[in-house]
């Protein structure tokens, strides 16, 4: 079929620019540098989040793992910014000169191979989107190609996230252990730490948002995203019409996956460090929750599931330690069993048919996902 | 990895680890038998089965703490009571969950999953404040304190001894529920067609509340044999359930000889290993095999035909 498909209707290139002026104007304004660095790390998570709308709303696919693939982006990119930080000269107290300071301290004598390569900013920004689009193109031809899917896939990644986890905190001399890489100072001689810096690092963050959210819509509009639909309600109707139903579910993994990562170094870059308690199964299923607060059909549901889900985290910990848990395990409980569908669902359903001019969607909108069970 | 030890070495280590390895075995088993019922029967991913098992814990450290105060000649026995105190309190909080949550999402298996997460968060943050964040351990009667001198090299605890009877009866226990009993017959009736055992006449919603209970129920005596080799905090129930959860898949969902079998390999490979390497590269690489395995056969070791 060679039908083009429209990316944007009039409404959704609305609901874009309401959250471009929302991120590019009005938090920016609102805020002072403080917290405008922390919605900053909000929106890291964001991209994982869109990424997830992909996975798991359009195709089906539930990654208990995404936290692997936030966690090595980030990592990659926290590697080139301790190697620059760890020159000769500011490490000349250590016992080696020029290796990272944890390197030291685990009696490590010569830097790694395997780090070499990220003194070079060219290879470090490749690697970012590299190593975990490879790393999930593994994971997915092993799993999909094999059928695997549902409940066991989301366990597996789940156990993957583990393993990461429990290898970074058990090879400290590698890779800093459980304190993570800190200390992270100047990206190619452009110190990170000023306020200025971090509205620079803030924006660019944004504009990445927005690439990744551009990218989404075009694969969801397109082909693919309509193939992934298909595949997530009747897999075997499209196998049958001849599709190569892993290869789609590979694609889009591995471009979760990339998101995931992007959104990972843009963390590093912002906040300063990296650490394991960020990637483990924890954080992990933390966006997941961020994915179906916002609605997990919906990539700019994910984006704003990202910001309340951060806000209100951030919000009852500072304000009530005690209650946090029991506030994010209720709005777990009551988002899966009442609106399965996220704000992106209430939008949908409340708001949507009481603006002027916009008449209620077709009948026969997807419901939410039963794969495991229909099997 | 063997170099510098003798032969007979080789063969105590590995008895020691062997047996240590049955411990954790031991709480594998207990764990994966609760999750084996409601994962591979019922199809729910109860992310909460950790905490389920960490009040059965608590259950057995208030037991520990009433034995003490109020009736200091039975604390040789109060482990017993508060096996069964602990196996009442998981069942009926199970009940009540399936009850209130998890009956509504029977078609949705993977938003159980994120429903019982939010649990476990909730229930993890009351006994924080019940309880108090710190762990809390409970004082083991002295009669299970000694140890069995098999060789000179090899020696066995007791209570390693009696933590694997008790898993043992329970196994034995769950087998003859599920598979010689009319309820185990309905509940094996509902999950492998719903709307047909409907049908029939079998009462699907209360033989679901049941199972889930007794899942969870024996959740609980896992967290009470739990404390006669650890010590209990709020978020240890979080560090058994990625494990469990494998050793239920490893196994093959319906499988209860699959889940024994794979928690016992999983168990050993992990215990003998740790003598070797260091804990985390042990935890690695029994986690990693467990997952190659895993890719090159999905389905796990044992499974059961089933006509779909």
């Amino acid at each position: 079929m060679t039908r083009q498909y429209r990316l944007f209707t009039l409404e959704e290139a609305v609901n874009f620019a309401l959250l471009a002026l929302l991120i590019f104007v009005i938090l920016p304004a609102m805020l002072d540098p403080f917290r405008l660095n922390l919605f900053g790390k909000y929106l890291t998570y964001a991209f994982v989040a869109v990424g997830l709308v992909l996975c798991w709303g359009a195709g089906g696919i539930l990654s208990l793992g995404q936290g692997v693939f936030f966690g090595l982006g980030g990592y990659c990119m926290a590697m080139f910014l301790k190697l620059e930080a760890s020159t000769p000269e500011a490490t000349a107290i250590q016992s080696t000169p020029g290796i990272p300071d944890f390197m030291d301290w685990n009696r490590v004598t010569e830097l790694p191979w395997w780090w070499e390569p990220f003194q070079s900013l060219p290879f470090t920004l490749v690697a970012i989107v590299a190593v975990p689009s490879a790393f999930a193109f593994v994971i997915g031809l092993a799993m999909f190609t094999r059928r695997v899917g549902g409940v066991y896939f989301a366990i597996i990644t789940q156990a993957i996230a583990a393993i990461l986890t429990i290898l970074i905190i058990g090879q400290q001399g590698y890779t800093g252990g459980v304190n993570g890489m800190t200390d992270l100072r100047t990206l190619a001689g452009w110190d990170i730490r000023p306020d200025s810096a971090k509205l620079v690092l803030y924006f660019v963050n944004g504009a990445l948002l927005f690439l990744c959210l551009l990218a989404g819509q075009w694969v969801r509009k397109g082909k693919v995203g309509r193939l992934l639909v298909a595949m997530r309600d009747q897999e075997d109707r499209v196998r049958f019409s001849g599709y190569n139903v892993a290869n789609f579910k590979i694609f889009v993994f591995c471009l979760g996956a990339a998101f995931a990562a992007i959104g990972g170094a843009m963390f590093t870059l912002q906040v300063g460090f990296m650490s394991p308690t960020l990637i483990g199964i924890v954080p992990s299923i933390m966006m997941v929750i961020m994915c179906a607060v916002g609605g997990r059909h919906s990539l700019l549901g994910a984006v704003y599931g990202a910001l309340i889900v951060n806000g209100a985290q951030t919000f009852f910990s500072e304000q009530m330690p005690e209650l946090w848990l029991f506030a994010m395990g209720a709005l777990f409980i009551s988002v899966v069993m009442f609106f399965p569908t996220g704000l992106a669902g209430l939008y949908e359903d409340h708001i949507r048919p009481r603006l002027p001019g916009l008449r209620p969607r077709r009948p026969g909108r997807a419901e939410p996902i039963a794969t495991a069970a229909a099997e | 990895m063997f170099d510098g030890y003798t032969m007979g070495e080789l063969g105590a280590i590995f008895a020691m680890q062997g047996f240590a390895g049955l411990i954790l075995f031991s709480v594998y088993v207990l764990m994966a038998l609760g999750l084996a019922i409601i994962f591979g029967q019922m199809g729910v991913i109860n992310m909460a089965h950790g905490e389920f098992m960490i009040l059965g814990a608590y259950v057995t450290y208030l037991c520990s703490l009433f034995f003490a105060t109020f009736l200091p000649e039975l604390f040789g026995v109060y482990f017993f009571v508060a096996i069964v105190l602990a196996f009442m309190a998981s069942g009926s909080l199970g009940m009540a969950v399936e009850w209130g949550i998890i009956r509504h999402l029977y078609r949705r298996p993977l938003d159980t999953l994120l429903a019982t997460w939010g649990l476990s968060l909730i229930l993890q943050q009351v006994y924080r404040s019940v309880f108090g964040a710190r762990e809390v351990g409970v004082r083991i009667p002295e009669w299970m304190r000694g140890s069995l001198q098999v060789t000179d090299l090899v020696e066995v605890p007791f209570n390693g001894l009696l933590l694997m009877t008790l898993t043992l009866c329970i196994a034995a226990g769950v087998y003859l529920m599920l598979y010689r009993s009319a309820w185990g017959q309905q509940v094996r009736a509902v999950m492998q067609n719903r709307v047909m055992a409907d049908a029939v006449g079998i009462n699907t919603g209360r033989t679901d509340r049941l199972t889930f209970g007794i899942g969870c129920g024996i959740a609980g005596i896992a967290g009470s044999a739990f404390t006669m080799v650890g010590s209990t905090g709020p978020t240890a129930g979080q560090l058994y359930i990625v494990d469990t959860f494998l050793v239920v898949v490893f196994g093959g969902a319906a499988s209860l000889f699959g889940t024994i079998a794979s928690a016992f390999s999983i168990s050993q490979v992990q215990s003998v290993l740790e003598f070797f390497l260091s804990g985390s590269m042990a935890k690695v690489l029994t986690l990693l095999t467990v997952i190659i395995i895993l890719m090159l056969r999905p389905q796990g070791l044992f499974t059961l035909k089933v006509r779909k």
